[in-house]
């Protein structure tokens, strides 16, 4: 059962992995990398989110806080434009955790809805003073140093260096689940004033949570940074994203590993794949939205959870039905 | 006998509401202590004080000699006062096995938990000791939530009993539970109580209550009215008075 399940995970790896060498087209290939730096950042936002109940929506404040100190340092240091560049990623999550430190000693003092409209706030005084301060660069935003590498191989770097983010959020999360650190997060999500009668420090541990999961969110933002070459602070610092993250780890499955990949892979690559074919950049928003009005209706808690209730139901008809053949033959 | 936990002269407003006033309390080493009293008389707040979940504007809480009126609630139990609440709170979407885990890192840092799995070894053995000691071992891979009513408040007993508390604050433990459960649940406070363990416990159910605490504290509107043996207290005419509203329900109940 559970070596089954190990083989998906390793031919779902390998069938990514073999993506850009099959498939050369750079559009696909960005479509692809797009797509991996949302699972990677739904994974790790799911990671604190997802497992603790505190829904996070400014977590382009690592993403745009990870973009910026790139783009920044590259800057400083006089980085080329080479693969040098790729070093600055961990260094761009590394500030984005240094960041979620007094974000969360502000906003994990709330719960519930209050966090959420807190952390909405806090987004938003990050976003204003991307566009205000002058070392920002203000509207016009930074820019990267160019690389000049082929058109046609391009893409790989970045595709690979997606995978990476991806797959470390997702053995971290892995990690988390089965750790002390994780059960305490749930029992935080379950109750969190009964987990702290038994003798779990919440604060402490939310907040470690917090920090946590915005490393890797960081670092897709430095990896956005670098593809793009050019930030600007209202693409880095986006509404858009803060919410899609959320959306589709809750399309996925809220608190579940396979959900936030799930949701981030169908989701973004439909959005991206809809916004080339019919160059219309807001026609997925019609097809996202009919979408979750299905999700909310039908299956509430994401389609992976959804699946597993539908499989565990059909096992059990199954039993059952087995038992009135036994009755018949009696 | 020494005194576990003690009570001195606690006070507790909540806007223009006394909720506690002046009230003082003590639980013997080995000891099943009884807190009763009308609805609305404070108890579950002075429970809340104990444990850290409330602030007293006024007063202290000591446990074994040291303060802990301004610890919080897991300061609170890493060093030995456990509680359960008057309505279970249990972890639903956590198997029962789970549920207790939580409980079982007492005193462990935080950080710690980044490090380690979710269970020892010796834990998972002693998460499930408990559970079939309350009789709800079948059950451990459970989610909480599909459990009964009955059977959560067992489960709230054994994770509160998986870290080893010295004293046991227990908020109606009897409260919407069957005769025999509740006979069940008094068997077992009692063998714990054998093994050395002591208990606060507050309970509406009078037959509970007397026959199975030391030491009774009468508790109306915010202070402690009297303490003393259940013989004492069912006598007491400051009892009658306050607690069963001036008339002899309880004489009548008993002589029946």
């Amino acid at each position: 059962m559970l070596k089954a399940r190990n083989v998906w995970w390793i031919l779902a790896l390998v069938a990514l992995v073999l993506f850009p060498l099959i498939e050369t087209n750079p559009t696909y290939t960005t479509i692809g990398i797009f797509t991996l730096i949302f699972m990677g950042c739904a994974t790790s936002w799911n990671m604190f989110s997802g497992y603790s109940g505190y829904i996070n929506l400014g977590s382009a404040v690592s993403y745009g806080v990870g973009a910026y100190t790139m783009a920044l340092l590259a800057d400083h240091l006089h980085v080329p434009g080479n693969g040098d560049l790729f070093w600055l990623i961990p260094v761009g999550g590394l500030a984005a955790m240094i960041v979620a430190v007094p974000v969360g000693l502000v906003a994990l003092r709330v719960r519930r809805h209050t966090f959420v409209v807190i952390t909405i706030a806090i987004f938003f005084v990050f976003q204003l003073s991307a566009i205000n301060f002058s070392f920002t660069g203000g509207t016009s935003g930074l820019q990267l140093p160019l690389i000049p590498w082929l058109e046609t191989n391009y893409n790989k770097p970045f595709y690979y260096s997606a995978l990476a983010i991806t797959v470390f959020a997702a053995l971290l999360s892995v990690a988390v689940r089965r750790s002390r650190f994780g059960l305490q997060l749930l029992a935080i999500r379950d109750d969190e004033d009964r987990a702290a009668g038994l003798g779990v420090k919440v604060f402490a541990v939310k907040l470690a949570g917090f920090t946590m999961s915005a490393f890797a969110v960081g670092m897709g933002g430095a990896l956005y940074a670098v593809f793009l070459g050019q930030i600007y602070p209202q693409f880095v610092f986006d509404p858009i994203f803060d919410i899609s993250i959320a959306l589709m780890s809750i399309f996925g499955g809220l608190g579940t590993l396979t959900g936030p990949l799930l949701g981030a892979l169908v989701l973004e690559s439909t959005q991206q794949y809809l916004t080339i074919r019919f160059s219309n950049g807001s026609l997925y928003l019609i097809v996202f939205g009919a979408l979750f009005l299905v999700i909310v209706l039908f299956m509430p808690q994401g389609i992976v959870v959804y699946l597993s209730d539908w499989r565990s139901r059909r096992a059990a008809r199954r039993v059952e039905g087995a038992r009135v053949v036994v009755g018949e033959a009696s | 006998m020494t005194t576990l936990l003690s009570v001195d002269r606690v006070s507790k407003a909540f806007g223009g509401l006394q909720a506690l006033d002046e009230c003082s309390l003590s639980v013997e080493k080995g000891s099943i202590t009884g807190l009763i009293g009308p609805n609305g008389s404070g108890k579950t707040t002075l429970f809340n004080v104990i444990t850290g979940y409330e602030k007293p504007d006024s007063g202290s809480v000591s446990f074994e000699g040291a303060e802990i009126t301004r610890a919080g609630p897991s300061k609170v139990f890493a060093l030995g006062v456990g509680r359960t609440f008057q309505i279970t709170r249990i972890f639903a979407r956590l198997t029962v096995l789970e549920n207790m885990l939580v409980a079982t890192q007492r005193d462990e840092g935080w950080l710690r938990g980044l490090t380690r799995s979710k269970s020892s070894k010796s834990e998972l053995v002693s998460a499930m000791e408990w559970l079939d000691f309350v009789g709800i071992g079948r059950l451990a891979s459970q989610p909480a939530g599909s459990l009964s009513f009955g059977q959560r408040k067992l489960l709230e007993l054994a994770y509160v009993l998986v870290a080893d508390p010295d004293v046991i604050l227990l908020d109606e433990p009897a409260g919407g539970v069957n005769l025999t459960l509740i006979n069940e649940i008094a068997d077992k406070i009692q063998s714990l109580n054998k093994s050395g363990k002591s208990f606060l416990i507050v309970e509406h159910n009078m037959e509970f209550v007397m026959n199975l605490c030391d030491r009774v504290t009468v508790m109306h509107q915010g202070t402690d009215l009297v303490s003393g043996t259940p013989s004492e207290i069912r006598n007491d005419p400051l009892v009658l008075d306050a607690y069963l509203g001036g008339g002899d329900v309880y004489e009548t109940e008993e002589s029946s």
